[in-house]
């Protein structure tokens, strides 16, 4: 990346963006912790906290991209997402930009999940994992033989490499793991008003002073490479909540017809070209579904690398239903990039859910259970059947009506 | 020659054909004025470098002329104030409140035009995206004034080509968005239309693309010709089969 490329990018300039491929003579310089090389694009990844995420991500976050995450109704679970990406900024020595108009980001920092000690939970693993597999061959198929030679199938999408911590949140993580951290933080009521370098661009304040914020740190602590002589070359994690929120004084969540329906957008894309020249990733939430205009949404999405949506079923009528009882929300993957190739990484499985279970958070494939019951009633049939048609994958519903037929 | 041809795409993405016609362009030896909006130099130069094109090179020679959106927005928002009166940023309309594109078009004006000393064949001007001017602040109008301008200019004075990548969604809720990208159906002498299959997502078949000949617009009376494959996109190329004969089913 910008680093692989130093020797050359220096004589270039700060023109070199961090979308430089690695020097074919393999690294001469250290690799930075907690990424590793993609083998699609050649771009440098980091985890998101949440390894079955980097899995339904391709790999994981490129280093320059967005990861946009729709909030579920409670931003509970995008909560929760933003912190994993933020402990795994901490456990792999990253520094942390963390923008909030909600919460001060000191107590947003002091309620990052514990990492879990690798030791402990992969044994864990490993013993689940070869328990179910003696069972498995010890009786060969008698009647399904045919499937006898197929993969077995995971539940939740997991790699082997160790790339990505697994984090418990019942425990807080401990100020130790700080102690080396640099933090950046961005408390909208706390900042001042916008320095005259920067020109407005008929731009909401807020969204400008967060912008300049960035550019400034991105620029000082050499994220960029303007700085030929930084020697430990690190990422800069950057987490922005709840944005185009009422807090941020925008009002696209609570009108029909904001006032400036560009903010958020050209925001997003002078964001992107900073995190396109730095050594940085991004998350924002987005509170999705309190955006009354839809094309705004769709024009976030394009102007996103990776877009995520939260479903939870909290306070819906799937909370009661028996197909969901394992999983507390759905996950939509909208969009994936396609960085520096023609194809992306698009992962098999399109019905996603979560759950969070007491210590860990997991995406998984979301499995029917079988229908065992011995119901004659129509209407929970009925229910089923509508159930099962939103497990159709992205593109396009499946054409089934609303009746069962029942032969 | 004089052509203009809309690239769009509908649930999936269309970008492949933007590298396709890149380096189809390139390697055909014309002048090629490439408008980057949402990606930056080093991924194109990547793909195309798969697709056995260099654009430094051709950078270099003064074949390409690059405007990387991206750097150059950043360089007028955190940018000393110290510009060339002479040399406007090309995306001015971000910082002013006039909303024309005028700086831009300038700038396509400017480097297609041939100076004495250039032997490439037609000028080419390509847009990878222009519903992100949208979604950056210009007026529906202001984009399809800026591409009458580049038509007028381009394509019937230096008799070159233009294409242009648009998004758009049938139930699309972005009206402006659906507006710019009508009109231009209605004048563009090809349509290339991606899109994801109805059906859903599937790993052998990407998606359909529908070709448009505009036949109707030579005035002959004659319906426009259309011709549907899918495809399937490959690491350095990209498939096209009749629908249905996909290799995986074959």
């Amino acid at each position: 990346m910008a680093a692989a490329a130093a020797g050359g990018g220096a004589a270039r300039g700060c023109g070199a963006t961090s979308f430089q491929r690695k020097a074919a003579g393999g690294s001469r310089l250290a690799a930075i912790a907690g990424t590793r090389p993609s083998v699609r694009h050649g771009q440098l990844l980091l985890s998101s906290g949440l390894p079955s995420l980097d899995c339904v991500l391709g790999g994981g976050i490129a280093v320059g991209t967005l990861l946009l995450i729709e909030e579920d109704t409670y931003g509970l679970y995008s909560n929760l997402l933003f912190k994993y990406f933020l402990a795994e900024g901490v456990v792999c020595g990253h520094d942390l930009f963390v923008a909030s108009a909600k919460e001060h980001p000191d107590n947003i920092l002091k309620e990052l999940p514990a990492p879990l000690l690798d030791d402990t939970y992969r044994n864990e693993l490993g013993e689940e994992g070869t328990a179910v597999k003696s069972e498995d061959f010890q009786d060969s198929m008698k009647i399904a033989w045919r499937y006898q030679n197929l993969p077995k199938m995971e539940a939740s999408p997991t790699s082997s490499t160790k790339f990505g911590h697994y984090y418990d949140i019942s425990k807080r993580m401990s100020p130790e793991l700080f102690q080396s951290i640099k933090r950046h933080s961005f408390y909208l009521h706390e900042e001042s008003s916008l320095e005259p370098k920067m020109k407005a661009c008929n731009m909401n304040s807020a969204y400008a002073r967060l912008l300049q914020s960035i550019q400034r740190i991105i620029y000082q602590e050499g994220f960029d490479g303007s700085d030929p002589q930084k020697k430990q070359k690190t990422i800069l994690r950057i987490g922005i909540q709840s944005l185009g929120s009422l807090l941020w004084g925008d009002d696209i969540c609570s009108s029909d017809t904001p006032e400036d329906i560009h903010s958020l957008t050209k925001f997003l894309y002078v964001l992107r070209g900073l995190l396109r020249k730095s050594l940085s990733a991004c998350i924002i939430t987005v509170p999705a579904h309190l955006i009354q205009n839809k094309a705004i949404m769709e024009r976030v999405t394009n102007l996103s690398d990776m877009v995520v949506g939260l479903e939870s079923f909290i306070g819906s009528e799937r909370e009661t239903n028996p197909l969901y009882k394992d999983y507390h929300g759905l996950v939509h993957v909208h969009q994936i990039p396609r960085l520096n190739s023609l194809i992306c990484d698009v992962s098999d499985t399109k019905d996603l859910a979560f759950r969070l279970k007491r210590k860990l958070f997991t995406i998984e494939r979301l499995h029917l259970p079988p229908d065992l019951s011995d119901t004659v009633s129509r209407a929970s049939k009925q229910e089923l059947a509508g159930s099962a048609k939103l497990l159709s994958s992205g593109c396009g519903a499946m054409a089934i009506g609303k009746r069962h037929l029942d032969f | 020659q004089g052509k203009f041809t809309l690239l769009r795409d509908t649930r999936t993405d269309g970008s492949f054909l933007v590298h396709h016609f890149l380096s189809f362009y390139l390697r055909a030896g014309c002048k090629v004025c490439f408008v980057a909006l949402l990606q930056s130099f080093s991924h194109y130069n990547i793909v195309a470098q798969k697709l056995g094109v260099s654009l430094t090179a051709a950078k270099e020679r003064g074949q390409l002329v690059f405007l990387e959106g991206l750097k150059s927005c950043l360089d007028l928002v955190f940018g000393e104030e110290e510009e060339q009166p002479g040399q406007p940023s090309p995306l001015q309309f971000l910082s002013e409140s006039t909303s024309d594109l005028k700086a831009l078009f300038d700038f396509v004006r400017t480097s297609l035009t041939p100076n004495g000393s250039d032997s490439w064949k037609g000028p080419v001007l390509l847009v990878d995206d222009l519903s992100v001017l949208l979604s950056v602040g210009a007026a529906p109008v202001a984009v399809l004034d800026f591409i009458h301008y580049c038509r007028a200019a381009v394509c019937s004075q230096l008799k070159g080509n233009i294409v242009v990548l648009v998004h758009s969604n049938e139930d699309s809720e972005d009206e402006e968005n659906e507006l710019v990208v009508n009109s231009l159906c209605h004048h563009s002498d090809l349509i290339l239309w991606v899109e994801g299959l109805a059906t859903g997502f599937c790993k052998d078949v990407h998606g359909q693309i529908k070709i448009i000949k505009r036949v109707s617009l030579q005035l002959t009376a004659e319906p426009d010709l259309i011709q549907i494959y899918q495809y399937k996109i490959q690491d350095k190329n990209v498939t096209f089969f009749a629908r249905g004969l996909s290799a995986a089913v074959l």
